[in-house]
């Protein structure tokens, strides 16, 4: 001990160090778009991380100007985020309690023939999602979006979940069988409130999984006022690069406030439900 | 249970001979149901009837078009519309396994029954039947829904993609205009032949192979480095470092990209005004291959780092402080106790996540297409210079409507990365089946 102290002071010292540098580059993006967004002009040219004048003129075109379509957007990407996390969290629960706890048919393989399989890049199957869409008339529709991410985010919540369930003693469900709870009874009063902290894992998953998904609604949604934010915050920034930029900026910082607030309010759920998924499983 | 009659202490039913289960089988193959009519389940054997003439009925003409439209991708331009009749044909393959499924277990249906009665013993009855299927069915009724929809988003887009890599569907023939055709394994001939391709392929496969194994590596590295770091009991203000640092992943990652395509710019770009302001000239982020190259990586390592911090946190916490007071009283270094005891149970518990994250990397379009759209331009290929196969694919459906090489190109990907997936995963014990759970 005695002789390593000042190598150990040395080591902790170096320690902050790099994590504070850390911070700084993690803070750095976020911080000069904050600034970005509070320009007076609308490009990039003119945009300085401390604004010498600060205005809130860009918030206010976006949610007020008749020309934006922003809370349109808002609103679809909150609505396709909500349906989405819901449908999905009821997929993926009562598919990974049967691979935990079940002997069926396909229970060996299938679940990682699945993982496999979906390693098929997803780019040439919007296609095939668009021609499938197209046949069924979802075509344009929040629904047929949904049900894409709904089924894409099975095999991996599911593992996920799987490894949670199988971290929960058996001899619960196995106690309540013997009291006669029948199987409904045991997954959703007994195993469902126990899966809580993944089950807020995945839930999140897919709640911020559309909120950042920028390509396959460009595909699927073809009408303006069916878009999400994704979308309509990539046309900010492309069609004339850096002319609208401050307006993306304040357009940008509207959708990553709430979401990483959120997301860091969960985050406790988060680690734990991850980990115990992921070093079970 | 336990008083279970033997076939010689009660005789319901005079003992039919031997053939029984076979008959049984036969007569459900003709027609499903009429095994379990033979074995007197008259209900069950009703409701298959049903479920084949209803199959037949409502699918029939779906089937028979389907079929049709897959053999021929249509006959007459405008009328007949190619890539419909193709997943109008997929889906009708689907349809027809589903169904040869349901076939399949009706016969074995009817061969079990058959020879429990073979035995002498009574047929379970329908009220039997009934809670048997619905315990024993749970497990599938929990499966189905989940199944139905993974049919349809993973299933038919696999084989929907490696039937276009053998049509000729591109630019020239698209419908309703034009009839697309199948064309055998020409489509991935021509492209080796090709010297433009060829040299595409290539140079972007290569970058490909760099761009994720560097992305991942160093991303898990870094977190499970910052993890180590914060996880040291001297460390203070632990909450606050794990907080911040997670901030990358609570962003959404495509507002981090476009910010950061801003940050980046090569003329007002605040890291180039950085440099100028230390007097060094501006760096070329956005029409310099490599350079473009290095911001791509470095942006991915901001944005990966965190889900590895997590991840390695939560493994940390759950590793036993007794292995490294063990390891101190032999008196281990702080490299030796990571080398040997953090490293491999992190791995361990991890591997799983880190294959898949590889997988993710390889395919990662948003990062490549929405920093630069794999720009630069590089003479003499067809991809950019930052394009890795997924993003080159994206444009060559996208924009180019070269959806015939772009499905060639995806089917050999695939076969590559899972072919390394699956290897990766046998190799690891996390999906290897254990029944012996608790």
């Amino acid at each position: 001990m005695r002789t390593y102290t000042w190598k150990s002071h040395l080591g902790l010292v170096a320690t902050y160090a790099i994590l504070l540098l850390m911070v700084a580059a993690t803070v750095f993006p976020v911080l000069w778009i904050i600034g970005s967004s509070l320009n007076p002009g609308t490009s990039l040219f003119s945009s300085q991380m401390i604004p010498d004048k600060t205005t809130l003129e860009h918030y206010r075109w976006l949610l007020t100007d008749p020309d934006s379509q922003y809370l349109t957007w808002y609103w679809n990407t909150l609505k396709i985020s909500l349906i989405n996390a819901s449908v999905s969290v009821l997929l993926t629960a009562g598919t990974a309690y049967a691979f935990s706890r079940y002997q069926f048919v396909g229970r060996k393989y299938g679940l990682m023939t699945f993982l496999i399989l979906q390693m098929f890049p997803p780019t040439m199957a919007m296609v095939a999602y668009y021609v499938l869409l197209n046949m069924v008339n979802l075509l344009d529709t929040h629904l047929g979006l949904i049900l894409i991410y709904a089924g894409t985010q099975i095999p991996f919540n599911t593992w996920l979940v799987k490894g949670y369930f199988d971290t929960l003693p058996r001899g619960l469900d196995e106690a309540a069988r013997l009291d006669g709870a029948g199987h409904h009874t045991i997954f959703f009063r007994i195993m469902l409130p126990l899966a809580k902290p993944i089950i807020a894992v995945v839930a999140l998953f897919n709640f911020i999984m559309p909120m950042a998904d920028f390509l396959l609604p460009q595909i699927v949604l073809t009408s303006p006022d069916q878009q999400t934010l994704a979308v309509g915050l990539f046309g900010f920034i492309n069609e004339k690069f850096g002319q609208n930029f401050t307006r993306f900026a304040a357009g940008s910082v509207l959708i990553a406030l709430p979401i990483a607030a959120f997301f860091l309010m969960l985050q406790r759920y988060f680690v734990s439900g991850l980990s115990a998924g992921a070093s079970k499983g | 249970m336990a008083s279970r009659p033997t076939v010689t202490d009660r005789n319901p039913h005079p003992v039919p001979s031997g053939s029984v289960p076979r008959t049984a089988a036969l007569l459900s193959a003709l027609v499903m149901g009429l095994g379990q009519m033979y074995n007197r389940q008259w209900w069950k054997g009703l409701s298959f009837l049903i479920i084949e003439i209803a199959f037949l009925v409502v699918f029939f003409d779906f089937l028979n078009m389907g079929l049709w439209g897959i053999v021929t991708l249509g006959t007459e331009p405008f009328l007949d519309h190619s890539i419909m009749l193709l997943a109008q044909g997929i889906i009708a393959l689907i349809l027809i396994v589903f169904g040869l499924g349901v076939y399949g277990l009706n016969i074995r249906d009817a061969y079990r029954i058959g020879k429990i009665r073979a035995r002498g013993e009574k047929p379970p009855t329908i009220g039997e039947t009934r809670r048997m299927v619905t315990d024993r069915g749970y497990p599938y009724f929990l499966v189905m829904p989940g199944l139905i929809l993974l049919v349809f988003t993973v299933i038919f887009p696999i084989l929907f993609m490696v039937a276009l890599a053998f049509t000729n569907y591109d630019l020239y023939h698209s419908p309703p205009a034009r009839l697309v055709d199948w064309v055998g394994f020409s489509n991935f001939i021509n492209m080796f032949q090709s010297e433009l391709w060829r040299n595409s392929f290539v140079s972007v496969f290569s970058w490909t192979i760099v761009w994720t194994l560097v992305s991942t590596t160093v991303q898990f590295a870094l977190g499970l480095f910052l993890a180590v770091l914060i996880n040291q009991k001297r460390v203070r203000f632990k909450k606050f470092f794990r907080t911040v640092l997670i901030l990358p992943w609570a962003v959404p990652s495509f507002v981090s990209i476009l910010v950061f395509s801003g940050l980046f710019d090569g003329h007002f770009g605040p890291i180039n005004q950085m440099l100028g302001m230390l007097g060094l000239s501006g760096i070329p982020w956005m029409t310099e291959p490599l350079w473009t190259r290095i911001a791509l990586l470095l942006i991915q390592f901001w944005l990966g780092f965190p889900f590895s911090m997590a991840l390695c946190t939560g493994v940390l916490q759950s590793i036993s402080s007794d292995l490294y007071q063990a390891a101190e009283v032999d008196g281990a270094t702080a490299w030796q106790k990571f080398r040997n005891i953090t490293l491999p149970l992190v791995l361990y518990a991890t591997a799983p996540v880190l294959i898949t994250q590889y997988a993710f990397n390889f395919n990662n379009i948003n990062v490549i297409y929405l920093f630069n759209q794999g720009k630069p331009a590089v003479p003499g290929q067809s991809a950019g210079g930052t394009d890795i196969l997924i993003s080159w694919v994206y444009k060559l459906t996208f924009e180019v409507h070269k959806f015939n090489y772009a499905a060639a190109v995806t089917i050999i990907m695939s076969l590559f990365v899972m072919g390394v997936s699956l290897y990766q995963f046998r190799k690891t014990r996390a999906f290897k089946e254990e029944d012996l759970i608790q």
